[in-house]
C-alpha cells in the first residue's frame, strides 16, 4: 500500500478543503494553496515515485479528508 | 485495532475528567486520565451533571474532530470542567458576534474562507524573518536585563504578541497599551471581574482599530479583512479570537517548551548539534505538551464512534492530550524524543475547526527555540525545576513564569 512503486493518482475537493495547509507542509512537491482562499491546490495528480509516500501521508493528515487516493490498476498483491 | 467493547461502560459511576497535571511530571497528562485511557471512548460525567463521553484515543479523537454530526456550538454544549467566568450560569451562551469557534458550518464555512488565504504555508512563512528580528530584540533586551529573568516575560510572551500586532496592524504606539490589556487578560492571578474588565479593553481597542483599518487600510489582515463583507462587529470578534488563539497557546509553548528541553539535556543537546531537526523538535513538543486541551462537541445525530453509539444531544470531550500519548499511534507515548516522527498528532485539532494559526505558530517556534539557545549556550533553570510554578487551572497549561540564569558573556573592553 505504502510502496512507493505502486502508482498513485489523486484529487481533492476543494469544497471540503479547510485551508488548513498541512498538504502543502508535507508535500509542497504535489500539493500548494491558493493565494485567494488558501485551498488546496493539486500540482501533480499523478506524483513521481519519490513523491509518492509524501502524498500519501498528506492525504492522511488532512483535517478535512478533502484528498482522495484513487485506485489505479487493480493489483494482486 | 480493536478494543474490548464488550464491557458495559455505563455500569461503573463515570469519572470527572482528571485536570491536575501538577502532580508528578509537569509534561505528562494527570495521572487519572492515563487511567482512562483504557477505552477510546468511556463515560465521563461532566461538573453540570450531565453524564456524556470522553474520547482519549487518536483515530477517536480525529474521527469525532472530523464528523460533521458532531457540532461546536456553544450552546448545545456540556462543559467537560468547571468554568467560573460562567458564574452561576449553568447553560452555555451562544458565541459573540465573530467568535466562529463556536459555529458550525455553513456559519462557520464563511469565516473560515475569508482567513484561510491569509494563513497559508507560504505567507507564513514569507514571516519568518519578522520573527527572527522580533526573537532577536526580545533576546537582546533579556541579555541586557539577565543574567537572571523571567523567559515567558522576556521572551515566550513577547514573541507571539509582537506577530500578532503585527498581523492585525497594532501601531508601534498602540502597542504598549495593547500589551498591558491582553497581559492581564491572561493573567491567572488576577480575578475574574478585572479579567472581565481587561476583555472589554481589549474588545474595545480592536473595535477602534477596525474603524481605523476601514478609514485608512494600511497593509495587514485587518484591513484586507475591511474588504470583506463581515460587518464591524464581526470583524471586532474575528480579531479577538485571532488574538486569543494566537497568543496564549505559543506563548505557553514557547514557555513550557523551554522547560521542556532544559529538563531533558541530551534533547537539547541534539537540537543545537543539528538545528535542522527544529522542525520536528517543534512537532514533538506540540504532541509531548498539548497544551490547548479538551475539545468538547455535541453530538447532533446519533454517532458511532470506534463501536461506542454516542447519541444525539450527548457531549463528548476530546482529550488532546490523552490522543497525543496514544500508544497504537506513538509507540512509548511517554517518552519526550526530538527523534521522532510526531507529524499527525492533534494538538491543533483536527477537521473544519483545525487551528487557522498553526503554520504561524509553527514558524514561530521553528526560529524561536533556536535563536534562543544559540545566544545563551549555558541557559539553565534559575530555581529548581519543582519550583517553576505551572498553569493548573488556566484554558492554556504552561509555565506561570520560567526564572532563568546564564553565564554572562565574558567582557571584552578594558
Amino acid at each position: 500500500m505504502n510502496d512507493v512503486r505502486e502508482p498513485l493518482r489523486l484529487s481533492v475537493d476543494r469544497e471540503r478543503c479547510v485551508g488548513a495547509g498541512m498538504c502543502a507542509l508535507t508535500a509542497p512537491e504535489v500539493f500548494d494553496q491558493d493565494d485567494e482562499e488558501g485551498l488546496t491546490v493539486l500540482l501533480h495528480p499523478e506524483p513521481a515515485p519519490e513523491h509518492r509516500a509524501a502524498a500519501r501521508m498528506a492525504a492522511g493528515l488532512c483535517p478535512a479528508g478533502a484528498i482522495a487516493l484513487i485506485p489505479t490498476e487493480p493489483t494482486d498483491s | 485495532m480493536s478494543y474490548d467493547t464488550t464491557a458495559d461502560p455505563t455500569a461503573d459511576e463515570p469519572p470527572i475528567l482528571p485536570a491536575d497535571r501538577h502532580t508528578g511530571c509537569p509534561f505528562d497528562p494527570p495521572a487519572g486520565l492515563t487511567a482512562l485511557s483504557d477505552r477510546p471512548v468511556r463515560r465521563l460525567r461532566y461538573p453540570d451533571g450531565h453524564v456524556g463521553w470522553l474520547a482519549t484515543g487518536h483515530a477517536a479523537a480525529r474521527a469525532v474532530l472530523s464528523d460533521p454530526r458532531f457540532s461546536s456550538r456553544y450552546e448545545l454544549m456540556h462543559m467537560p470542567v468547571p468554568m467560573p467566568a460562567l458564574g452561576e450560569m449553568t447553560e452555555i451562551p451562544p458565541a459573540p458576534v465573530g467568535d466562529f469557534l463556536g459555529l458550525d458550518a455553513p456559519e462557520h464555512t464563511r469565516f473560515r474562507r475569508l482567513l484561510t488565504g491569509k494563513f497559508t504555508v507560504r505567507r507564513m512563512r514569507q514571516l519568518a524573518e519578522r520573527v527572527e528580528q522580533f526573537t532577536a530584540e526580545c533576546l537582546d533586551a533579556m541579555e541586557q536585563d539577565g543574567p537572571v529573568v523571567d523567559l515567558v516575560e522576556a521572551f515566550a510572551r513577547p514573541v507571539p504578541a509582537l506577530m500578532i500586532c503585527e498581523l492585525l496592524g497594532v501601531s508601534y504606539a498602540d502597542r504598549d497599551r495593547f500589551q498591558e490589556h491582553v497581559a492581564t487578560l491572561f493573567d491567572q492571578a488576577t480575578d475574574v471581574a478585572a479579567r472581565a474588565e481587561a476583555y472589554t479593553a481589549v474588545h474595545h481597542f480592536i473595535g477602534e482599530l477596525v474603524a481605523a483599518k476601514r478609514a485608512e487600510p494600511t497593509d495587514d489582515l485587518l484591513s484586507d479583512l475591511t474588504t470583506s463583507d463581515l460587518t464591524d462587529e464581526e470583524l471586532t470578534g474575528v480579531g479577538g479570537v485571532l488574538l486569543a488563539a494566537g497568543l496564549d497557546t505559543t506563548a505557553n509553548m514557547l514557555g513550557l517548551g523551554t522547560f521542556a528541553l532544559l529538563s531533558n539535556p541530551d534533547q537539547l543537546e541534539a537540537l543545537r548539534a543539528d538545528p535542522g531537526l527544529a522542525e520536528q523538535t517543534v512537532e514533538e513538543l506540540l504532541r509531548y505538551l498539548s497544551v490547548a486541551d479538551p475539545i468538547p462537541r455535541a453530538a447532533l445525530e446519533d454517532v458511532e464512534v470506534e463501536g461506542q453509539l454516542i447519541k444525539a444531544g450527548e457531549t463528548v470531550t476530546v482529550s488532546v492530550q490523552a490522543a497525543n500519548r496514544d500508544p497504537h499511534k506513538f509507540p512509548d507515548p511517554d517518552r519526550f524524543d526530538i527523534h521522532r516522527k510526531a507529524t499527525g498528532h492533534v494538538a491543533f485539532g483536527h477537521g473544519a475547526h483545525q487551528c487557522l494559526g498553526q503554520q504561524l505558530a509553527r514558524v514561530e517556534m521553528t526560529v524561536a527555540f533556536p535563536a534562543l539557545f544559540a545566544r545563551f549556550p549555558g541557559l539553565r533553570l534559575a530555581v529548581p525545576p519543582e519550583k517553576v510554578p505551572l498553569r493548573e487551572h488556566a484554558n492554556i497549561y504552561g509555565v506561570v513564569s520560567l526564572p532563568v540564569t546564564w553565564d554572562p558573556a565574558p567582557w571584552n573592553g578594558e
